[in-house]
């Protein structure tokens, strides 16, 4: 089950690296420095393959795909 | 509340309705010893409070409604009520104040040293930790070394109390980053997960609280919830401390009802000290307003969101009409993109560009916001705290209140005719 996952990137990990955007293009862009903007929402379905892989192969592990926390408004 | 009725019987406190509350009432310079603190605020009865008590008194900081006063706003109970359900805890104090225009912790440090290790210290024992660090600007650790010393010497406390100077960062002050510093001596924002109140300082739930809050939770326990809000408005009750600088008369810190109108805050600060156009609201990570506006609204953030603009940390900075927000802005923003941690992506290179296409604005080299809109919508929320996001609020601000400006500057004319920076910014450092 991989229903209302969402892929999240921790910004300090990450190093622009850009693999995520070329295996994922459908949810994940880069900004004009190279550094991935994850799509807002869960990952889809059909796309959940993709999103494991981008996962996978993300060189500085700064990319996963967690159950959306849960409701709480912490700033 | 029943471990204060005994004090409140020896000692009513001052009048709810009577401010300041945190700072002295006279206008000395010097910090007040333990002896005229509890002359004036009576005992606080905090250690060997039993479990039902801590929680009633986790109950009433609820009711009282006490947000905090670092600049989020963060409801003070719920982060009270999250650490204490963790084991083995710590409390810790936070005077940082990286940010270069607000002093209102380091005058609450520098004149009510007690009324903040009273809040560490219960705030400690509420939650059940058994060492409160606090962390202080540079300027006022000898005063709090001094306090604290006063403290053991009476054997006021069992809880720990530990004093440490704050990191002199801007970013240094982020809650993260607070406990990077405490533990491993770097003072820059860690990643969440994990949330500090589960896992912070040396692995342990961590309660991180600006030492305003912790004075005004001191307050609280001794008098109760009925009396914290008697001033203030229903949605943010309580006193706050602000700062007002630029062009006013008597720049200082003082201490308002929240809800104050902005035009009676200034006339704290001896009004306006020539004709004003804008004011900054919060801190660096607030907003501009357009002066008149902002004059009859009530100085809290559910007053002031109606301009998009909040109470922040408590800032008031006031533009004259002869100064240019754009080059104001410009040369914040530049400060800002130099304070990054330097560890996100977004915030490192996006933030410097901002800083650049703003300055190239200022100077009227460019007059095309496409770029810098762009980059703007690119980089706001996505770093590992609040940095970019504050930054770019202030711009976007910015680019609405001084929107006459921006067609000025293109047309190579500026209204400014001072010279004289008005926002503070420390000198450049190399990075």
């Amino acid at each position: 089950m991989t229903a209302g996952r969402r892929l999240l990137v921790d910004p300090i990990a990450c190093d622009g690296r850009g693999l995520c955007a070329e295996i994922l293009p459908e949810l994940i862009t880069l900004d004009d420095w190279g550094f991935p903007i994850i799509r807002d929402g869960d990952v889809p379905g059909q796309l959940t393959a993709e999103a494991r892989e981008a996962v996978r192969v993300c060189p500085k592990l700064a990319l996963r795909l967690e159950r959306p926390p849960k409701a709480s408004p912490r700033p | 509340m029943r471990h204060t009725t005994d004090s409140r019987q020896r000692h009513a406190g001052p009048a709810a309705d009577q401010l300041p509350r945190l700072l002295p009432a006279d206008s000395g310079t010097g910090p007040a010893g333990l002896g005229e603190h509890l002359a004036r605020y009576g005992p606080l009865r905090s250690a060997g409070l039993s479990r039902p008590q801590r929680e009633a008194l986790i109950d009433e900081v609820d009711r009282s409604g006490l947000a905090g006063r670092g600049g989020a706003g963060f409801p003070a109970a719920r982060k009270l009520a999250a650490v204490a359900a963790g084991h083995n805890p710590v409390v810790v104090a936070n005077g940082t104040e990286g940010e270069p225009a607000s002093c209102k912790d380091k005058v609450l440090l520098a004149r009510s040293p007690q009324l903040v290790l009273d809040g560490a210290v219960l705030a400690a024992e509420i939650v059940g930790a058994s060492q409160a660090v606090i962390v202080v600007h540079h300027s006022v650790r000898e005063i709090v070394d001094a306090a604290a010393a006063e403290r053991t010497q009476a054997g006021a406390d069992r809880v720990r109390i530990r004093v440490m100077t704050a990191a002199d960062r801007f970013v240094a002050g982020e809650a993260s980053a607070v406990v990077h510093w405490i533990g491993d001596g770097v003072p820059t924002p860690t990643r969440k997960p994990p949330r500090i109140s589960e896992r912070g300082l040396g692995g342990r739930p961590t309660l991180v609280h600006n030492v305003e809050t912790l004075a005004h939770l001191a307050l609280i326990a001794r008098y109760g919830a009925p009396w914290f809000r008697a001033v203030g408005t229903p949605a943010e009750p309580g006193s706050m401390l602000v700062t007002i600088l630029g062009a006013v008369n008597e720049p200082c810190v003082c201490e308002i009802a929240i809800g104050t109108s902005v035009q009676e805050t200034l006339s704290l600060a001896g009004g306006a000290s020539a004709p004003l156009q804008a004011l900054l609201l919060g801190g660096y990570y607030g907003s501009w307003v357009d002066l008149a506006a902002a004059q009859a609204l009530p100085f809290s953030s559910e007053g002031l969101a109606v301009l998009g603009a909040g109470a922040g940390a408590g800032l008031i900075a006031a533009l004259p009409q002869d100064a240019c927000g754009l080059a104001e802005t410009a040369r914040v923003v530049r400060y800002l993109a130099d304070e990054s941690a330097r560890q996100c992506g977004p915030c490192l290179f996006g933030l410097d560009a901002i800083a650049g296409e703003l300055q190239r604005l200022a100077e009227g080299s460019t007059s095309d916001l496409s770029l810098l809109r762009r980059w703007l919508g690119q980089v706001d929320g996505r770093g590992a705290c609040s940095h970019p996001d504050g930054a770019v609020g202030l711009v976007r601000s910015a680019l609405d209140v001084f929107k006459p400006e921006l067609g000025q500057h293109a047309q190579g004319w500026c209204r400014a005719t001072r010279m004289a920076n008005v926002l503070p910014v420390p000198p450049r450092r190399q990075p």
